[in-house]
């Protein structure tokens, strides 16, 4: 599946939260969205999930406007996962799991978490409340249910924040073998540059609800002049003026 | 309509339900409650008015009524608001699932959250009161649902304000209700109003089914039309309901209310 932003903005009365950003996501590829917080991360995401009506732009998937296609179906192939948004705590792991299942429609849900629960290690607390979970399980729960409906494109805002870097290097372990077995497409947004360097092919760089800077880690590096991707980011982070 | 969707958003309530005992003693608790507050108030009155005299238990069921309607738009409203305090809010509308299968969920969910609290309470006003919501025959049914509509009707109301005001419209939802009781004529007949108030009492469909409760209580008569015409005014605001509603979550998507 392919995703292709075209102009898209987005002001909440006077303030401009995205500025005519426009990108794309090839099949099967890994996009890094980076910024300081309030650059619009969260604003463009939140569009292209449908949460947030665009002021101007296009989103088109597979080279057809979002607002022709249907809702029900796009979203189907689409899933999210963010430590900042939560599944109901007195809910378990398994009741949570069946009834996302439910709603993706998935019909043989029981043996799809089995799966996704021996993948990421959640059988021990299958049956056990979501709310009672310490906050590395409860981001692999959040993972589980993003990855419930086989999505073909997914949406990960900080999939490894608070994860001590144990479990963190598991989870980005996982997520590269997910997605070189199901060719998905990953919008991923992080503050974690070695996250990013691992496992985006393309990054853009937002500031003011501006794409300030585009290209794969090694290209923006060299460009900058900096020795890492955490470096080039405080560049440009930092840098005012410098505009593409 | 995808109802296995249905299914599955209502699982989500069931689940809820099932894992706190604090919550199944709510539900059932407090209809006992009301039942033993007014039916003890219901004895007295009909022992010491005339208007009461020779019916017994017109206000034990009036209550039960109202109580019916309460518990219907609460219902609608606490699994809205489980949403907002589990901040599940993101998942759920990320999730293809339309609006209409969101609405038919929390109303199927509320009608059976409803009737686990208001049927044992029900059943209990009989020996302990000889007090029969049942003797209103066949038209209970008419009134029930009539009573539903118009509480969903609320609770759709309540949820738009929390879409359009956020968690703080949160005292409103628990207060919706208590606007509206003394405009419903639920304990007392349309005429105690002033002329001017009983205009818009009549706009609600409160005050059909409370008069034709008390119009089959009292007067042993059926008034089809009455009936008719509270279901149809029912109807009609829960179709101006649903419309803000979707009108509401449109405007969310705007201002970023919903995520």
């Amino acid at each position: 599946m392919k995703l292709e932003i075209k102009n898209l903005q987005k002001k909440f009365n006077n303030f401009t939260a995205v500025d005519n950003i426009s990108f794309n996501i090839q099949e099967g590829e890994t996009l890094g969205l980076l910024g300081p917080n309030g650059c619009g991360k969260t604003t463009t995401i939140g569009m292209l999930l449908g949460l947030i009506k665009p002021t101007n732009g296009e989103i088109l998937i597979n080279e057809t406007n979002l607002d022709n296609l249907n809702r029900e179906e796009v979203l189907s192939e689409v899933n999210f996962a963010s430590p900042y948004v939560e599944l109901p705590k007195k809910l378990t792991v398994r009741e949570n799991l069946e009834v996302y299942a439910r709603l993706y429609g998935i019909k043989n849900f029981k043996n799809k978490i089995n799966e996704i629960s021996k993948d990421l290690n959640l059988e021990l607390f299958l049956d056990k409340k979501t709310g009672e979970l310490s906050s590395g399980q409860k981001n692999r729960v959040s993972l589980a249910k993003s990855l419930i409906n086989d999505p073909k494109i997914l949406f990960l805002d900080e999939p490894t924040a608070s994860l001590d870097p144990d479990i963190g290097d598991f989870v980005r372990e996982y997520i590269e073998k997910y997605k070189s077995k199901n060719q998905m497409s990953i919008l991923l947004a992080s503050h974690n540059m070695k996250e990013v360097e691992r496992l985006c092919d393309h990054v853009i760089m937002m500031r003011g609800g501006k794409i300030v800077d585009r290209g794969t880690c090694k290209s923006l590096i060299d460009k900058h002049g900096r020795n890492n991707l955490e470096d080039t980011f405080l560049k440009i982070a930092r840098n005012k003026n410098e505009l593409v | 309509m995808n109802w296995y969707k249905v299914y599955g958003l209502s699982l989500r309530h069931f689940y809820l339900i099932k894992s706190s005992f604090p919550r199944i003693l709510d539900l059932l608790y407090w209809p006992s409650i009301q039942i033993f507050l007014w039916g003890f108030i219901s004895k007295f009155f009909t022992l010491s008015s005339t208007y009461y005299s020779n019916t017994v238990g017109v206000i034990l069921s009036a209550a039960i009524l109202y109580d019916f309607l309460f518990r219907a738009s609460i219902s609608y409203n606490m699994m809205f608001l489980e949403e907002i305090w589990s901040r599940n809010f993101t998942n759920l509308f990320i999730s293809p699932i339309k609006i209409k299968e969101i609405i038919a969920a929390l109303t199927l969910t509320a009608v059976i959250r409803t009737l686990i609290g208001m049927v044992p309470a029900s059943i209990l006003a009989i020996p302990l009161f000889g007090v029969s919501i049942f003797k209103i025959g066949l038209p209970l049914i008419a009134l029930l649902i009539s009573l539903y509509i118009f509480g969903i009707t609320l609770g759709l109301l309540v949820t738009s304000g929390l879409i359009r005001f956020g968690p703080s419209f949160e005292n409103i939802a628990w207060a919706s209700l208590f606007f509206l009781a003394p405009l419903g004529c639920i304990y007392y007949p349309i005429e105690i109003l002033p002329n001017w108030l009983q205009i818009i009492a009549k706009i609600l469909p409160l005050v059909h089914i409370f008069e034709e409760m008390r119009n089959i209580l009292i007067n042993e008569i059926i008034s089809y039309s009455q009936i008719l015409i509270a279901i149809a005014i029912s109807f009609f605001l829960l179709c101006h309901g649903h419309y803000g509603f979707l009108h509401l979550i449109q405007w969310g998507k705007n201002k970023r209310n919903i995520n």
